[in-house]
């Protein structure tokens, strides 16, 4: 029998997975449009394998397929592992990382909702783990034509060095390690940057940003963890920068470059591995923005979200724990 | 002066469809073929049955005495016979049966004798025990008794009336305000000064403009401090705390009453039954109830309490299609299992359900920790934390969390994009402590039982072991008695055992008497340690209540 309520918003777990494909889509058109087109042949390569994947562990699992596969969660995982993968990746590495991430961290955990970690950055740490220099190949923007991105990608000889450069990040990183530079040399010397972070890249976080907008205005995200994350990556940068400006790179850079944006709008809030209560959400954001920081500027890779994403996955069970909102007539009492 | 408005968390905001059923006036009482009229109007007591088979009773006539603290009078709605006395299932939630009186009516509808009451010439007490004789309760759904919401008349501030009903679908408190806003008033006036409060502010959700007008109209032609307040369409303003909550600030914690607070709430539907009995002595009998949802003629219609639903359904004249009827709102109704069941005075809303109106819920998927649930749950707690609780069964986390402030409005299950029905999450998790609590006290009942009977027995066996040793020591003496046949030196020692079986005679005596005493003792002590159970329990309760 079925009891109260009898009616029911039109909301759907696809509906919702559907709206984050779309905030997805003016980032990947600045993507195709500056930097390289082959991201969507590598978007297709993640798409498929994301979903077979899916349904051969759903059929492992003896659950039903269809409306699992219908739910498109596997698909927002694919683009996302995709979308923080260098794009000139031979195509088993975006396989094997979309794999790990519906495979090992989805389903091994429970399928939908029940993994802990977040499946676009664990298959990121690993690849970056196992394939160091294959992970870190990303093109300058836009001086491949698509034949030769889609070549390297589906697999001819690779001649990386004629063709990859660092990313800002990195160019910024291991400029400043060289020693005597400053931040103001660095920016001179290497033609990795525009006019805020990466060269062509730094149009990417502006797409991020727009699709991101969307999902506060459709209210699938709050506003908690992109302000959190954003705030707390442009604090402490403003510090480190302001300390000492030669040394630290200005916070517009910190926020431009790398995946600090998609992660603001579209990795940070994933829900299932996040926290979940209102002060958690900044707790959580802000605490990956900090270690993301010092992985960044002190750490062994030029990229850390994805490792503060992991540690602070850790935290949510006790976070939430301890942030736990007052209920409706207790306020000023114990939780 | 207008009053500054409060917002409570969450809510949600489903379709009203309030337009089916509010345009039309309120129709007059149709007389059913039988009426069923439950002894037990509310969860909390049943009146005694004053009335036997074959009785002639009168429209207003007395069938059920209100007993204990929360007892009200139970009145027969029309005029007729009394038919049966019976257990007849009821709406409610649990199906289960309870006492009625059928009434077969005459069709004359013949009122008893009845007059206006003057409240103020008698002492407050006797108003709120005549209010208590008319059967007056809250008619909101709760059919809380209205004499013991009115109190002592000292503390309470503020008087809140609720005319917010923010359920979709039911328009029963619309039209009677639209309708009978001065009849209502008059029993706002009446709440008032029984209360004693200094200030009045009626609640009505915006989307209802006639009802406003209709309510700030009657008000500007009386002297009293009644103030008409439109506040927010957002489901469930209309619950009582949470509309205190956006007229007043004040916040209501689950397991606390308004009178800690100064403010206590009526609802519109009792106004006008508190002003029926007073200025025209009726006690109550009927109410209106909407009759919506897949029917052809929607509307609202007075209804005689204890009035059968499948006897009103033809009035409405539900449409092809429909596959069950819903009591009270789609929110927080219960679907109906037998048509047979009476309207009761709670009872504001009938509707014809079709799977076009209200389509079957999809699949269950997994909860993705969104988090539109706790965004959209009116006593801030976090369903999906529940959820996981109670799925688990673990029901200490789940009753930390706060499990018993959920009110079951039904917003976060309205809201989930996994279609998980939460409420019948934390309805099972509910009745699950509930059944535990009532095992443990059993348990400590009969622990205790069997540790006095090992006491007992042991007493007994020790009794007996002393009731032996007399005995022997008797007959020791009674052979020494035998044998002794005037040697002198058994003489003295002749005395003794004399002695002895005097003593043990007086022994035995005064255990037969102790045996008795401790009989009563322990059956008191049995008494008094479940009463002890019962009120460790309580308090236990208490401190979930209010930790």
């Amino acid at each position: 029998m079925i009891h109260s309520p009898y009616i029911r918003k039109p909301a759907s777990v696809q509906s919702v997975m559907l709206a984050v494909l779309l905030a997805l889509l003016p980032g990947i058109a600045a993507y195709v449009w500056q930097v390289a087109e082959v991201v969507v042949v590598n978007l297709l390569i993640a798409t498929v394998t994301a979903l077979a994947a899916e349904a051969l562990m759903l059929a492992a699992r003896r659950r039903p397929i269809a409306p699992a596969l219908s739910d498109l969660s596997a698909v927002v995982t694919a683009w996302l592992v995709v979308l923080c993968f260098p794009p000139i990746l031979p195509w088993w590495v975006t396989v094997l990382g979309v794999l790990i991430a519906i495979v090992a961290v989805k389903h091994l955990y429970g399928g939908l909702g029940q993994n802990p970690f977040n499946p676009a950055m664990v298959a990121y740490c690993a690849m970056i783990v196992a394939f160091p220099s294959l992970m870190s190949q990303w093109p300058p923007a836009g001086q491949l034509d698509f034949q030769t991105q889609l070549d390297l990608v589906l697999g001819s000889a690779r001649q990386l060095d004629a063709i990859t450069g660092a990313t800002a990040l990195d160019a910024m990183r291991t400029g400043l390690r060289a020693g005597g530079a400053s931040v103001e040399t660095v920016l001179q010397q290497a033609g990795a940057f525009g006019a805020v972070g990466g060269r062509g890249w730094e149009w990417l976080p502006l797409g991020y940003l727009a699709g991101g907008l969307y999902l506060l205005a459709r209210r699938i995200v709050t506003w908690h963890m992109p302000v959190a994350f954003l705030a707390a990556l442009a604090l402490i940068s403003t510090v480190f920068w302001l300390a000492d400006p030669a040394q630290f790179a200005p916070p517009w850079f910190h926020l431009a470059t790398g995946g600090a944006m998609l992660a603001a709008f579209f990795i940070v809030t994933d829900p299932i591995t996040g926290a979940t209560t209102p002060r958690g959400k900044l707790i959580f954001a802000a605490g990956i923005a900090v270690i993301a920081y010092l992985i960044r500027v002190f750490g062994a890779f030029p990229e850390g979200i994805a490792f503060a994403v992991l540690l602070m996955n850790i935290c949510v069970p006790v976070i939430d724990m301890k942030t736990q909102p007052p209920v409706f007539g207790h306020r000023g009492g114990r939780p | 002066m207008i009053a500054r408005l409060f917002n409570f968390r969450g809510g949600v905001k489903p379709d009203s469809h309030k337009n089916e059923s509010a345009t039309t006036p309120i129709l007059p009482v149709v007389l059913p073929p039988r009426l069923v009229i439950p002894l037990r109007q509310s969860a909390r007591s049943a009146a005694r049955c004053v009335v036997e088979v074959g009785q002639k009773v009168r429209k207003g006539e007395r069938i059920g005495e209100g007993e204990g603290f929360l007892g009200t009078a139970v009145h027969a709605s029309t005029s007729g016979t009394v038919a049966e006395i019976a257990p007849h299932p009821m709406a409610h939630a649990s199906g289960l049966d309870t006492l009625s009186v059928v009434i077969e009516p005459d069709g004359v509808d013949e009122w008893i004798e009845h007059g206006p009451f003057d409240h103020r010439s008698v002492p407050r007490d006797a108003a709120l025990k005549y209010l208590r004789d008319q059967g007056i309760v809250g008619m909101g759904g709760a059919t809380f008794p209205t004499h013991v919401k009115l109190g002592s008349g000292r503390g309470i501030d503020t008087l809140v009336i609720n005319g917010a009903e923010c359920e979709p679908w039911i328009t029963c408190d619309d039209r009677l305000m639209r309708e009978r806003a001065a009849e209502i008033l008059s029993g706002v006036a009446i709440l008032r000064e029984l209360i004693g409060a200094a200030r009045v502010l009626v609640g009505i959700e915006d989307n209802k403009p006639e009802a406003i007008t209709a309510m700030r109209d009657s008000a500007a032609k009386l002297s009293e401090p009644i103030e008409i307040v439109p506040v927010p369409t957002l489901y469930p303003a209309g619950g009582e705390k949470q509309l205190i909550r956006v007229l007043t600030g004040i916040e209501i914690a689950q397991g606390k009453l308004g009178i800690e607070f100064g403010v206590q709430c009526f609802n519109v539907g009792t106004a006008y039954a508190v002003h029926r009995a007073i200025r025209h002595g009726e006690p109550l009998v009927s109410r209106v109830v909407t009759l919506t949802g897949n029917v052809e003629r929607p509307g609202n219609h007075e209804v005689l309490i204890g009035t059968p639903v499948d006897a009103l359904l033809p009035l409405a004249g539900p449409k092809p299609g429909t596959d069950r009827y819903l009591m009270g709102g789609p929110m927080m109704g219960i679907a109906l299992g037998d048509l047979s069941v009476p309207a009761t005075k709670g009872s504001n809303c009938i509707i014809a359900a079709s799977p076009a109106l209200f389509p079957p819920p999809p699949p269950e998927l997994p909860c993705i920790r969104c988090g539109s649930c706790a965004r959209a749950c009116p006593a801030s707690l976090q369903p999906f934390e529940l959820y996981w609780f109670s799925r688990a069964k673990n029901f200490g986390k789940a009753q930390e969390y706060h499990l018993f402030d959920c009110i079951e409005c039904g917003c976060c299950a309205f809201v989930c994009p996994s279609h998980i029905p939460l409420v019948d999450y934390f309805r099972f998790s509910k009745s699950e402590i509930w059944a535990r609590e009532r095992e443990v006290t059993a348990a400590d009942q009969a622990r205790d039982r069997f540790e006095f009977r090992n006491f007992r027995q042991e007493r007994e066996k020790e009794e007996k072991a002393a009731r032996l040793a007399a005995k022997a020591a008797e007959t020791r003496a009674k052979l020494s008695d035998t044998a002794e046949s005037g040697d002198t030196a058994t003489a003295a020692a002749d005395e003794d055992p004399k002695k002895a079986l005097i003593a043990a005679a007086l022994a035995r005596a005064k255990q037969q008497k102790a045996a008795i005493a401790e009989s009563t003792a322990q059956a008191s002590g049995d008494v008094s340690a479940t009463s002890d159970a019962r009120r460790d329990k309580a308090k236990l309760e208490g401190s979930d209540a209010t930790s």
